[in-house]
């Protein structure tokens, strides 16, 4: 990357610049003449200069020059102008200095626009470019690199750099040519007046950037500061828990207190200094005009100077101060920017970038699946100088499954990534089927080997595009555009061209089917479910599917099949005769397993209009207890579950888990209950504000008769609540219709998960182990419908989270595992890949992925060495070196290190 | 049956009896009612002892597995407590108890249980009462059929 800023702007925006300086020249000569045609106006049309009688006539538009001695001299007047009369003239001469002034602001309006096209793409380029070196930056560099720092420069630090880049050229050339211009026009109506401009202008062209020198500083000091501001955040974050186990929250707050003392430290002198400086900006520019009234004042009455001269001097001057700032202030904005531009490339050079070609996207051999897999005298040397792997060589048939085994710091990691060519070595070469991949572009190497480490990243996106997205190395077919839509494509081409950026579509068809050994979509799922049974992950995923709500997308098909397997259910407990274990919804009667806002709204809430927690604050409910005269009944209950709850839970000291897992109250709200209960004693129900009625009328709609046995919902308010239920979804108004999604016996209810549809109904609480046998139950159904399938592949569906944080860290690498597998590699590399895990799972998970790579290369690093037995062979390590390998039996026999390694003292 | 009942059903109780009212209704309202089946299994001998149970209808058979098959040590019913002393021990439950009929219980979790000892001593008198009553009953039964 280009060292300065200046650099950079040569050599991607030349030829833009040059676009843009025949529209300034251009304006600079309107500007002139926009300049000089008041003093025409003045002297000639007001005062009358050129019309000495009434009738007198002048001559507009005259067109004549001088010529140079050299051609002969004498006066040439190509065109003579029109003869106009006093009037007209004046008007004419109007009429022109606002044509003028329209065809300036039309240039302005061309230069700007195209100043900002250009800041924009130099902007595109650059951010491009540091992105790309993020990519390129050797693995071991992440250590030293904080992301979120990363992020504020790539972000914000350089997005003044696109508004400056437009200016960098232009600007100068457009100011100092306007200042110029009028400079010399005062020049050239009078040399006093000219002086003393020009004196003034010096004293703001040196005076005043020195005193900004210091601003600079400043400002360098605050980007720094905001950026490990931007660091200091992100580790927070990272390591909240930390912070909340060793009780350094406060401790934090101080050193996050201190960092914005110190910004503010900076900022506080900044703007001391800065408005300084436009004060003295601005006395100077003012102070002129005086000089030219007195002086230039005198100079007309002493008749040195004729008035209309004086007058568009002055108008000129006014002027002036404003380009000379600007030009100051861009002069200023040029030492922000390039400082700015030097601090964030010096973050991203680094002397061991990976050079493009790695990564070009290039047509690549297939990789032999038969042959050997050949180290040589592999060497990795680490930064600080050490060796972290030292001369290993080995030779792995490609059916082979080898064990990588030694003790803390032997090096198994290392080793297993420099096989995965994830890292370079420093030394020595990797050979596989003969083709020597120890510089091999990734897209050689992203295909032939996979690599799983601990712990693996998983992007925030759905499970199944995890699991594919070892397999989007290029765009395997392009996206077809039509219309509008290929306009707005080839318009991104342009751009995407003149800017640097490649021009590879993110909507082509990026995932290869053939990889992954099947003909195209249909199939994915399918070899999917293959490879999350390998990982032992089949269960969790249908788990999740079952706890997922299915939208229109899925079709009519899997809406029939899912109501057959409720129909399916009930008829399955009906023959088992528990169908009371579940009690299922009935539009005609009241559903004593679930709480009262539940019976009332009678279906699934979509959005949060309609929140079961907050049903009792939603005005249209309010309305319709009042229309079904329930309020008072259910003000009344809420008084009686209020004052049960302030009996029951007064005596629990705060924070008691009961509160969390009982009450209706939380423990801060008790006091606010116990004074509410006093209000009514004292003045009634009937007597109490409205603020105190929603409180109220917010408990009961928690309750439910099965669980909590008050005994205060009875069946006559069981009737009357159906009936609010009716009147609910008959008057719903037309804006709510989609906020909420009515139980119907006959139709699939897309707002409620698979299993709430399957269900539909509430599992009886009272009924011993019934949760655990409903779920036993539907799962038997769902297998022998043969929805499992269908099931899973809604829990594909599933969003990870950041970082797969929304999944357990057991199953975050059993994802990992099973994309690795997906795409098919020649030499699978588990990098204490399954350490996470139980023993027992982890014994499990190895068992199944040797047995489904039978045949095919793998190579894994174990931290126990006891499951080295089930491999083909193995490779000790010893601080780096390759101190035995061979077969588990022959090598456990000898007195050596794996011996030791398996028989620990 | 409401929770006022079952607030007096516990009340019944030594062990429950002398502690406060409002502590009596919260232990009911915390605790599950539950109902099982004919022939279902409460908890075996082995499991966690994790709640006491009290009978509010039905029969259940307390049985011991021993090498030649189960024995009935005992039949409870209608006000029977369970397993209110196994839940104070860190010991797997000895026993294991079967509904007989479709009966219903009350399951009072055992740190539910632990927290009303902890707060009422007269509570954890009753219990040691009926624990050292316990112990001479079996002191007794040993010394019957103690040889000599």
């Amino acid at each position: 990357m280009e060292r300065t800023l200046f650099k950079f702007i040569t050599r991607y925006s030349k030829r833009e610049q040059l676009l843009i300086v025949p529209f300034v020249v251009a304006s600079m000569v309107v500007y002139f003449l926009s300049l000089d045609l008041p003093k025409t106006i003045i002297n000639q049309a007001i005062q009358g200069h050129s019309f000495p009688n009434p009738d007198s006539v002048a001559s507009f538009l005259r067109f004549s020059f001088t010529l140079p001695a050299l051609l002969g001299g004498g006066r040439v007047t190509p065109f003579d102008g029109f003869e106009l009369s006093r009037l007209p003239y004046l008007f004419a001469l109007c009429v022109t200095f606002l044509t003028l002034i329209v065809i300036n602001g039309l240039l302005k309006l061309r230069i700007n626009t195209m100043k900002g096209w250009l800041g924009e793409r130099m902007l595109r380029r650059l951010r491009f470019q540091l992105f790309d070196h993020i990519l390129r930056f050797p693995l071991p560099r992440f250590r030293r690199v904080k992301a979120a720092e990363m992020a504020s420069m790539i972000k914000d630090e350089i997005e003044p750099l696109g508004g400056f880049i437009g200016d960098s050229v232009i600007t100068p050339l457009f100011l100092g040519g306007q200042a110029l211009t009028a400079l010399f026009f005062i020049v050239y109506q009078n040399i006093a007046l000219g002086m003393v401009a020009l004196g003034v202008v010096a004293v703001q062209t040196v005076v005043i950037p020195k005193l900004r020198r210091r601003l600079l500083f400043l400002a360098k000091a605050r980007q720094l500061g905001a950026r490990q501001l931007a660091g200091r955040i992100a580790e927070c974050v990272d390591g909240v828990a930390e912070i909340h186990a060793h009780g350094t929250s406060n401790y934090e707050r101080a050193e996050f207190s201190d960092r914005l003392g110190r910004l503010f430290r900076i900022r506080f002198e900044f703007y001391q200094r800065k408005f300084f400086i436009k004060f003295l900006n601005n006395f100077l520019s003012q102070m002129t005009p005086f000089i030219f009234y007195s002086i230039g004042g005198y100079l007309v009455i002493v008749g040195r100077l004729d008035i209309g001269a004086l007058v568009a001097v002055i108008a000129a001057y006014k002027d002036l101060p404003s380009p000379v700032k600007e030009l100051i202030d861009w002069d200023q904005r040029r030492l922000d920017v390039s400082i700015k531009y030097s601090q964030v490339i010096e973050q991203f050079t680094v002397e061991d970038l990976m050079p493009t070609a790695v990564q070009d996207m290039v047509e690549v051999p297939a990789v032999p699946r038969e042959g050997v897999l050949r180290a040589a005298n592999l060497t990795l040397v680490d930064e600080s100088g050490a060796k972290a792997i030292e001369g290993v060589s080995f030779e792995i048939p490609l059916h082979e499954h080898v064990a990588l085994v030694g003790g803390h710091g032997s090096g198994t990691t290392e080793l297993a990534q420099l096989v995965a060519r994830l890292v370079f070595p420093t030394n020595g070469s990797l050979e596989i089927g003969g083709i020597d991949v120890t510089r091999a572009p990734e897209a050689l190497t992203g295909r032939t080997f996979a690599y799983v480490g601990t712990p693996s990243y998983l992007f925030p996106l759905s499970v199944r595009d995890n699991l594919i997205y070892g397999l989007k190395h290029r765009p395997i077919r392009e996206a077809e555009y039509e219309g509008e839509a290929l306009s707005a494509r080839r318009f991104q081409l342009r751009e995407a061209e003149r800017t640097g950026t490649p021009l590879y579509d993110i909507n082509a068809q990026w995932v290869d089917y053939d990889a992954a050994g099947v003909s195209g979509p249909d199939e994915m799922d399918a070899r999917i479910l293959e490879v999350l049974h390998v990982v032992d992950l089949d269960e969790a995923i249908f788990e999740l599917g079952l706890r997922s709500a299915v939208d229109e997308s899925h079709g009519e098909a899997l809406r029939d099949r899912m109501l057959g397997a409720r129909e399916a259910m009930r008829e399955r407990l009906e023959s088992l005769n528990i169908q009371d274990w579940v009690e299922r919804f009935d539009p005609a009667q009241y559903n004593r397993n679930a709480t009262l806002a539940e019976n009332l709204l009678f279906g699934t809430p979509v959005g949060r209009t309609f929140d079961i927690e907050n049903l009792a604050a939603n005005a249209y409910v309010r309305r319709v207890l009042d229309e079904t005269g329930l309020t008072d009944e259910l003000l009344r209950i809420g008084h009686k579950v209020a004052e049960t709850m302030v009996e029951l839970f007064s005596g629990l000291p705060p924070g008691h888990e009961f509160f969390e897992r009982f009450s209706f109250i939380r423990h801060e709200d008790l006091p606010s209950y116990q004074a509410l209960l006093a209000r009514i004693l004292e003045s009634g129900l009937k007597g109490i504000g409205n603020a105190d009625r929603d409180q109220l009328l917010a408990l009961p709609f928690k309750l439910s008769p099965a669980r909590h046995r008050l005994g205060l919902l009875d069946d006559a308010l069981q009737a009357r609540v159906l009936d609010a239920r009716r009147y609910f979804a008959q008057h719903l108004p037309e804006n709510l219709t989609s906020a909420v999604e009515f139980f119907d016996p006959q139709r699939y209810n897309t707002a409620a998960s698979l299993q709430d549809n399957i269900l539909f109904g509430k599992i009886v609480t009272g009924q011993a182990e019934a949760a655990t046998r409903i779920g036993a139950l539907l799962r038997q159904v769902l297998d022998e419908l043969g929805l499992r399938p269908l099931v899973t592949s809604i829990g594909l569906d599933y969003q990870v989270g950041t970082g797969g944080a929304r999944l357990a860290a057991a199953d975050r690498q059993k994802v990992a595992i099973a994309r690795a597998l997906l795409k098919r590699p020649a030499v699978l590399v588990l990098d204490h890949a399954a350490a996470i895990l139980d023993p027992a799972s982890q014994s499990r998970a190895l068992g199944r992925v040797l047995d489904y790579r039978k045949g095919q290369a793998v190579i894994w690093a174990l931290s126990r060495a006891e499951f080295s037995e089930r491999f083909d062979k193995v490779l000790v390590l010893e601080r780096g070196k390759l101190a035995e390998h061979g077969a588990f039996e022959s090598l456990k026999c000898t007195d050596g290190l794996l011996h030791k390694l398996l028989n620990p003292a | 049956m409401s929770l006022e009942q079952e607030v007096e059903l516990i009340r019944q109780f030594p062990i429950f009896s002398k502690i406060q009212p409002a502590m009596q209704k919260l232990l009911c309202f915390s605790s599950e009612r539950l109902t099982y089946e004919a022939g279902q299994v409460m908890f075996r001998a082995g499991d966690a002892a994790d709640a006491a149970y009290i009978v509010i209808d039905g029969q259940v058979d307390i049985t011991v597995p021993t090498s030649t098959g189960a024995i009935l040590v005992n039949q409870l019913k209608r006000n029977d407590i369970i397993g209110e002393i196994a839940i104070f021990g860190d010991v797997p439950r000895t026993a294991t108890a079967t509904a007989m009929t479709r009966m219903e219980a009350l399951r009072i979790s055992k740190e539910m249980f632990t927290n009303v000892i902890r707060e009422n001593p007269d509570a954890a008198l009753e219990l040691i009462k009926i624990l050292a009553a316990r112990l001479a009953n079996t002191t007794a039964q040993l010394s019957r059929r103690a040889p000599g």
